[in-house]
C-alpha cells in the first residue's frame, strides 16, 4: 500500500494539450458573447425604432384624446384603445387566472395519473398551439354571432383572449406546483391538516411567485394579441367603458389598422400607439414583480 | 517526495472486521420468535401483527409482529431498504398519500384499529405526530409554523396561540433562541434549529405519539446530542418511535429495539422483515438471532 508518488519536478506548470483547451475554453466564450450580441440587436433595436417613432406623436394630450374620424388627420389620440385593451386584458386575466390556476391544481394534487388528468392535459397543450385567430373564430361564432349586432363587445375580447391565456395559466401553474417540495405537504399533512387545507396554506404560498410570473407572460402575449380581437370587439372611436356591451377597440387593432393607412398621420398613430403598449406591458410586468416579491417576503419573511 | 513515513494506510483498516456473511442462504432461521410477547406493566400504544406492506405490486416489508408501549422510546434499525421507514410511516397512516401504497394485516392503536373504515387519516395525523429525515419549515414565521397545527384544530384566539407556541418551544428546547424573532422566516434557522422547530411544530398538536425518522441523519454531532437529550424528556409525556441509521444512537436513546433487515424472497425481488425485537440492553449485548448480531458487531467492529 504505498501512496501514490508524485511526478519528480516541478508538478504546478501546465501540462501537454493545455493551449489547446485554453484555445478551445476561449472560443466557446466569444461565441456565447456573440451569440448573446446577436440576440440583443434586434430587441434593441426594436424598442429603438418603435421608441424613435413613436415618441414624436407621443404626449399626455395623445393619450387622453379620443380616435380622429378621419386617418388623415393629426388631431385626435387613442385614448379610446387604451381603455379598450386594459379592460378586454384585465378582464381575460380575470377569466383565465382563476380558472386556470384551479385546472393546474386539479391536474397536480387531485387528477395527478389518472386518465381524466391525461386528457385534459393533452387537450390544454395541443390548445397551446392553436392559433390566435382561430379563438377569435371561435368566439365570434360562439358568442358574437348568436347575439347579432349586440354581440360585439369587449367581453367578447375577454372571452377570446382568456381562451388564448387559459392552456398556458394551466401549464405553468401545473408545472410551478410540481416544484414543491413533496416534505412541505407532508409536513403539513402530517399535523393532521386536510389536502385542501395544506394546498391553499402550504402549496399554493409556494408556488406562487412562479404562477404570477407565468400568468403574467400569458397576459402580456395576451395584450398585444390583435388576431382574436379583430372581429370580435366590434370597432369604436369613442372612448366605451362597458365591459359587457358596446363595441369597443384596443391598442393592438388601432396598431393593424393604422399602420396600413396610406396617411403619414395614421402611420405615426400607429407607432404611438405601439410605445404606448410596450409601456403597458411593461408597466404591469413591473408592478406585478414587484407585488410578488413583497408578498413572498411577506409570507417565507425571507431577505 | 516518492516516500512515506511508514502508517498503516486507512483502507486496511476494514480488513481487520470480523464480517458476517448475510445473504440469506447462509442464515439460520430465528430460533427465537420475534415477538417477545406482552410483558406485564406496559401500557401498548401500537401492536402490529402479521404486517405486510405494498407498493403497488411490489411487497415492501412483510412478517412485522410488534408492540410499541407508551412512555417508551422504540428504535428501529437496519441496513437501507430493509422497510425500518415503511413501518414507520405505516403508524400515521402516511401510506394513505402514496399512489399504490397498501397496507396489509392490523395495526392497533390503544386498541383501535388505526385502518378501520371509519378512522379519519387527517385525525390519526393529529394524535401521532412526525418528524421527517429532512428538516421541513414551512416557508413562513417561526411563530406561524408552530400556530399552524393549532389554526387547523380551531384556535384563533392571539393569546391563546402565543402560549400553545411558547410552550411547544420551551417542549423542543428552542425558545430561548427564537423567542425574540418569532416573526422572522423559519427558513432562517440552522439545520439543528430547524428540526428542533419541526418537532415543536408537531408537539404544538398535543400528540400522543410522536414517529421520527432519522431526524438527527441531516444534523451535526452537537444537534444531534440536543435532539436525544430532547427525546429523554419527551419520554415523560410522549411515546416516540424512532428510525434511525445510527446504531449508536438506537444504543443510547432507545428502551426498545426492532432489527429489520432485507432478504430476496422466492421471487428473487428484496423484501424486508423484522428480525428480532427486544430490550435494547438485550438487542445490543446477546441478540438471539446470528443476523443481528452480524448487523451490530459489522458496525461496531
Amino acid at each position: 500500500m504505498a501512496a501514490p508518488t508524485l511526478p519528480a519536478g516541478a508538478v504546478l506548470q501546465p501540462r501537454k494539450g493545455t493551449g489547446f483547451r485554453q484555445f478551445k475554453s476561449a472560443f466557446a466564450t466569444v461565441a456565447i458573447v456573440g451569440a448573446f450580441v446577436a440576440a440583443a440587436v434586434p430587441l434593441v433595436a426594436l424598442v429603438y425604432y418603435v421608441a424613435r417613432e413613436g415618441l414624436k406623436v407621443f404626449s399626455w394630450e395623445f393619450l387622453t384624446t379620443d380616435l380622429p374620424f378621419s386617418q388623415r388627420s393629426v388631431e385626435g389620440g387613442i385614448y379610446p384603445a387604451i381603455i379598450g385593451t386594459l379592460i378586454i386584458t384585465v378582464g381575460a386575466t380575470l377569466i383565465a387566472v382563476p380558472l386556470g390556476v384551479m385546472g393546474g391544481i386539479y391536474l397536480n394534487e387531485y387528477g395527478a395519473r389518472s386518465r381524466f388528468a391525461a386528457i385534459v392535459r393533452f387537450l390544454s397543450e395541443i390548445l397551446t398551439g392553436v392559433p390566435s385567430i382561430v379563438m377569435g373564430l371561435f368566439i365570434y361564432t360562439f358568442w358574437v354571432l348568436p347575439r347579432g349586432a349586440d354581440g360585439f363587445s369587449a367581453l367578447a375580447g375577454s372571452l377570446a383572449l382568456g381562451a388564448l391565456m387559459l392552456p398556458v395559466v394551466i401549464r405553468t401553474s401545473e408545472e410551478m406546483l410540481k416544484l414543491v417540495p413533496h416534505e412541505l405537504r407532508e409536513g403539513s399533512l402530517a399535523l393532521g391538516s386536510r389536502k385542501s387545507r395544506t394546498i391553499r396554506t402550504v402549496v399554493l404560498p409556494h408556488a406562487a411567485p412562479g404562477i404570477v410570473s407565468g400568468s403574467l407572460l400569458a397576459v402580456a402575449r395576451a395584450a398585444g394579441e390583435t388576431a382574436p380581437l379583430l372581429f370580435v370587439i366590434g370597432a369604436t372611436n369613442l372612448v366605451n367603458w362597458d365591459w359587457l356591451s358596446g363595441s369597443n377597440t384596443a391598442l393592438s387593432v388601432q396598431i393593424f389598422g393604422n399602420a396600413a393607412s396610406p396617411f403619414v398621420p395614421a402611420q405615426e398613430r400607429a407607432f404611438g400607439a405601439a410605445v404606448t403598449l410596450i409601456l403597458i406591458v411593461f408597466l404591469a410586468t413591473a408592478i406585478a414583480r414587484i407585488v410578488t416579491v413583497v408578498y413572498t417576503r411577506r409570507v417565507s419573511g425571507a431577505a | 517526495m516518492t516516500s512515506e513515513p511508514a502508517m498503516p494506510p486507512a483502507a486496511t483498516a476494514g480488513d481487520t472486521i470480523t464480517r458476517v456473511d448475510l445473504t440469506p442462504t447462509q442464515v439460520r432461521p430465528p430460533e427465537v420468535p420475534a415477538d417477545p410477547g406482552p410483558v406485564p406493566g406496559r401500557e401498548v400504544v401500537f401492536d402490529l401483527s402479521t404486517v405486510e406492506i405494498f407498493y403497488g405490486e411490489a411487497r415492501a416489508v412483510t412478517d412485522v409482529d410488534l408492540d410499541i408501549a407508551r412512555n417508551e422510546i422504540s428504535a428501529f434499525i437496519g441496513p437501507s431498504g430493509c422497510g425500518k421507514t415503511t413501518v414507520l410511516r405505516s403508524l400515521n397512516r402516511m401510506h394513505d398519500l402514496t399512489p399504490g401504497a397498501r397496507v396489509a394485516g392490523t395495526i392497533t392503536y390503544h386498541g383501535e384499529d388505526l385502518y378501520g373504515p371509519k378512522v379519519d387519516a387527517a385525525e390519526v395525523r393529529r394524535r401521532i405526530g412526525m418528524v421527517f429525515q429532512k428538516p421541513n419549515p414551512f416557508p413562513k414565521s417561526i411563530f406561524d409554523n408552530i400556530a399552524y397545527g393549532p389554526r387547523i384544530n380551531g384556535v384563533r384566539k392571539r393569546s391563546e396561540l402565543e402560549g400553545i407556541v411558547e410552550q411547544a418551544l420551551t417542549r423542543a428546547a428552542l425558545w430561548g433562541e427564537v423567542k425574540e424573532k418569532l416573526k422572522s422566516s423559519a427558513l432562517s434557522l440552522s439545520g439543528g434549529q430547524a428540526q428542533r422547530l419541526c418537532i415543536a411544530r408537531a408537539l404544538a398538536v398535543d400528540p400522543d405519539v410522536l414517529l421520527m425518522d432519522e431526524p438527527c441523519s441531516a444534523l451535526d454531532p452537537i444537534a444531534t446530542a440536543r435532539i436525544e437529550d430532547l427525546m429523554e424528556e419527551l419520554k415523560e409525556t410522549l411515546t416516540i418511535v424512532i428510525v434511525t441509521h445510527n446504531m449508536q444512537q438506537a444504543a443510547r436513546v432507545s428502551d426498545r429495539t426492532a432489527f429489520y433487515t432485507a432478504e430476496a424472497d422466492d421471487n428473487g425481488r428484496r423484501v424486508g422483515k423484522l428480525v428480532e425485537y427486544d430490550a435494547t440492553a438485550t438487542i445490543f449485548t446477546k441478540p438471539s438471532d446470528p443476523r443481528t448480531e452480524g448487523y451490530i458487531t459489522g458496525r461496531f467492529g
